[in-house]
C-alpha cells in the first residue's frame, strides 16, 4: 500500500474540474488577494509610514502572497475535499479502481499545493507592474510557495480527516487560519508586537513563509529567517503522513 | 477453479457483527445473486470481495489473488457498480468514463473508444455533454453500469442494480446484465428483487444475520423450500392456538406475520377438514422464490 504515481490521476482530475469552471474560482482566488492588496496597500498606505523605510504596499505584498498561498489549499483540502469526499462521494468511485486511499488523498493535497502556486503567481503578477517585485530572487518565491502549499494542504487535509461536518471547517478558519493572517508579519511587522507575541509567531506556520517569501521578493535574501524553512519542513514531515493515516482509518471501514 | 473464493470470512463493526465466518464460491462465467434482508452483510460482504473494506477475519480471493494482499491487482480486473450512486457531478457524462478510465492507466483515445461504445450500448449517447445532475435515475443507474465496464472486467459486482428503477430502465440493465454473461463476464449480484434474482441468477445464497443460510440454483431452492403451495390464512383469535397446533402436528412449515399465516403446503401433506373450516384461508399460490426467502429469512421488519 502506501502512495504512488496514481496520486497523479486524481491531480488530474482536480485539474480538469478546475479549468472546467475557472470562472467560479476567479473570484475567491484571485480577485480577492488582488483587492486586499490594492485596497490596503494604495488606500491605507497613503496613511502609514514603515519605521524601515519603504512604501507600505511593498511590505504587504509578499504577506500576501504568502497569506493567499495558505488560504488557497486551506480551502481546497477542506471544503473541496469535503465535498468530494462525504458529499459526492467522489473517493469512494475512485478507490474502487487500482487507484488506493492513500493516492486520494496525496493527489488532493498535490492539487491543493497546485492552487497556492496559482495564486502565488497570480499575485505576483500583478504585484509587479507596480514595481513590488524588486528582483530575480522573486523567482525563488515558487518553490517557497510550493513547499508552504503542501504544508497548508496537508494540515488542512488532516484537519478534515477528524471533521464529523462541513460545519466544523468555520473553527478551522476563524481558530487557525485568520489569526495567522494577524499574527504572522502579513499586514504589518512582528516588529510591532511586544516580545514575547514576537516569540509566540513563530509558532505559527505562516510566519516563515511570510517572513522568507519577503526577504526573496525585496531582493535581500540575506535578511530573511531561513531557518524558517526548517519548521516549514518539519511541519510538513508530520502532517503529511498522518493526514494519510487519518483518512486511511476514516474511509476504509 | 472458481473466480471468488470466500474463507470464513467475518466482518466486525465494533460489537456488531455484519458477516459471521461465510464460505462462498463463485464459479467463472456464471450470474451468482446474494440474497438476503436488510442487514444480513450482503454489502458487507460485496465491500470485503472488492477491497473496498478489510476483513475482520478470514480470507477472500478473487481471481487468485488474496484481496487483503494485492487489492491494486483485483481492483484493476474488476468492475463495481455501487448501490449509492457516485457520479461525479464535477464532470459531463463522457468525462466521467473518460476520467475514470484514466484510474486504470488506460490510454486517452482507447479511452474515449471505450466510453462511445459504452454510452451507446447503454442508450445514453444523445447525453455524452450532459451534466450528471440533469440525468434521470434510470441515466445515472445506466451510466454507472457503463462506468463500471470501462476497464472490460471479467467480473463484474453490482449492488442492487436495478433499485428504484422504472420497469422500463429494468429491464433494459437486465437485458445487458444478460448479454455480458453470454459474452463470459460472471456476475456477482447483490439483490433484494426476488423476480431480478429469478431472471439473472444461475445460483443464489440467502443470506440472514451476516450468515448464508443456503445456495443452491432457484429452481432447486424453490423445489426444496417452497411446497406446492403457499396458502395465506387469517384464522379467528380464538382458533389461533388450534391452528398452531394443528399445523405444527401435520409437520406443516408456517410463518405468522402479525395476524395472518403463511402456510407452506408440501404435496404429500393434507390439511384435516376441520382444520381448513377454521383457518380461513384467503389465497393460495404457486410458491415462488419470494416466499422461500421469506421463509428462510423470517417475515419480520429488519432495521
Amino acid at each position: 500500500m502506501g502512495i504512488s504515481y496514481r496520486s497523479w490521476r486524481v491531480w488530474q482530475r482536480n485539474r480538469d474540474v478546475f479549468f472546467k469552471l475557472w470562472r467560479s474560482e476567479v473570484p475567491g482566488f484571485f480577485a480577492e488577494p488582488l483587492l486586499i492588496l490594492l485596497a490596503m496597500g494604495l488606500g491605507l498606505g497613503a496613511y502609514v509610514t514603515m519605521e524601515e523605510g519603504g512604501r507600505y504596499i511593498e511590505f504587504i505584498a509578499p504577506g500576501i502572497v504568502a497569506g493567499y498561498a495558505m488560504s488557497s489549499a486551506s480551502f481546497e483540502c477542506t471544503y473541496g475535499s469535503f465535498v468530494r469526499m462525504h458529499y459526492q462521494k467522489t473517493y469512494d468511485a475512485i478507490i474502487a479502481t487500482p487507484v488506493n486511499i492513500e493516492d486520494v488523498i496525496a493527489g488532493d493535497i498535490f492539487w491543493g499545493t497546485t492552487r497556492s502556486l496559482l495564486t502565488a503567481c497570480a499575485v505576483l503578477a500583478i504585484a509587479s507592474p507596480f514595481g513590488l517585485v524588486g528582483s530575480w530572487w522573486a523567482l525563488l518565491v515558487l518553490p517557497l510557495v510550493v513547499l508552504a502549499g503542501l504544508m497548508f494542504s496537508s494540515l488542512a487535509m488532516f484537519y478534515t480527516s477528524l471533521s464529523p461536518s462541513i460545519y466544523t471547517f468555520n473553527y478551522y478558519f476563524t481558530l487557525f487560519i485568520t489569526p495567522m493572517f494577524f499574527f504572522s508579519g502579513v499586514f504589518f511587522p512582528l516588529s510591532a508586537f511586544p516580545t514575547i507575541v514576537q516569540h509566540l509567531s513563530w509558532i505559527s506556520p505562516l510566519t516563515p513563509v511570510a517572513d522568507l517569501t519577503r526577504a526573496l521578493m525585496s531582493g535581500h535574501p540575506g535578511e530573511g529567517t531561513w531557518w524558517g524553512l526548517a519548521i516549514m519542513v518539519g511541519i510538513t514531515a508530520v502532517s503529511f503522513p498522518l493526514s494519510l493515516r487519518t483518512m486511511r482509518k476514516r474511509l476504509l471501514k | 477453479m472458481p473466480i471468488i473464493r470466500v474463507r470464513n470470512a467475518w466482518k466486525r463493526f465494533g460489537p456488531i457483527v455484519a458477516v459471521a465466518g461465510i464460505d462462498l464460491d463463485v464459479d467463472e462465467g456464471e450470474c451468482f445473486g446474494l440474497l438476503g434482508p436488510n442487514g444480513a452483510g450482503k454489502t458487507s460482504l460485496i465491500r470485503m470481495v472488492i477491497a473496498a473494506s478489510p476483513l475482520s477475519g478470514g480470507s477472500i480471493w478473487v481471481d487468485s489473488s488474496n484481496v487483503t494482499k494485492e487489492p491494486r491487482h483485483i481492483k484493476a480486473n474488476i468492475g463495481v457498480v455501487p448501490q449509492e450512486e457516485n457520479l461525479d457531478p464535477d464532470l459531463t457524462v463522457l468525462q466521467n468514463l473518460i476520467t475514470f478510465a484514466r484510474y486504470f492507466d488506460i490510454p486517452r483515445t482507447e479511452a474515449k473508444k471505450r466510453a462511445l461504445a459504452n454510452l451507446q450500448l447503454f442508450e445514453l449517447d444523445g447525453r455524452q455533454k450532459a451534466k450528471v445532475d440533469e440525468l434521470s435515475g434510470g441515466m445515472k443507474r445506466r451510466l454507472l453500469i457503463a462506468r463500471a465496464l470501462i476497464n472490460q472486467p471479467r467480473l463484474l459486482i453490482l449492488d442492487e442494480p436495478t433499485v428504484g428503477l422504472d420497469p422500463q430502465a429494468k429491464h433494459l440493465v437486465w437485458q445487458k446484465l444478460r448479454s455480458f454473461k453470454d459474452q463470459g463476464v460472471t456476475l456477482l449480484l447483490c439483490t433484494q428483487n426476488m423476480e431480478e434474482a429469478w431472471y439473472l441468477c444461475d445460483r443464489v445464497a440467502i443470506m440472514n444475520e451476516g450468515k448464508v443460510i443456503d445456495t443452491g440454483q432457484p429452481q432447486e431452492l424453490l423445489a426444496k423450500y417452497g411446497g406446492k403451495r403457499v396458502l395465506e390464512a387469517r384464522p379467528h383469535p380464538e382458533a389461533r392456538d388450534f391452528v398452531l397446533q394443528e399445523l405444527t402436528q401435520a409437520g406443516v412449515e408456517w410463518q405468522a406475520v402479525e395476524d395472518t399465516l403463511y402456510i407452506f403446503q408440501d404435496s404429500h401433506q393434507v390439511l384435516e377438514g376441520n382444520l381448513l373450516e377454521v383457518l380461513n384461508v384467503l389465497s393460495q399460490h404457486i410458491p415462488t422464490l419470494e416466499d422461500v426467502f421469506l421463509r428462510l429469512t423470517g417475515r419480520s421488519l429488519r432495521e
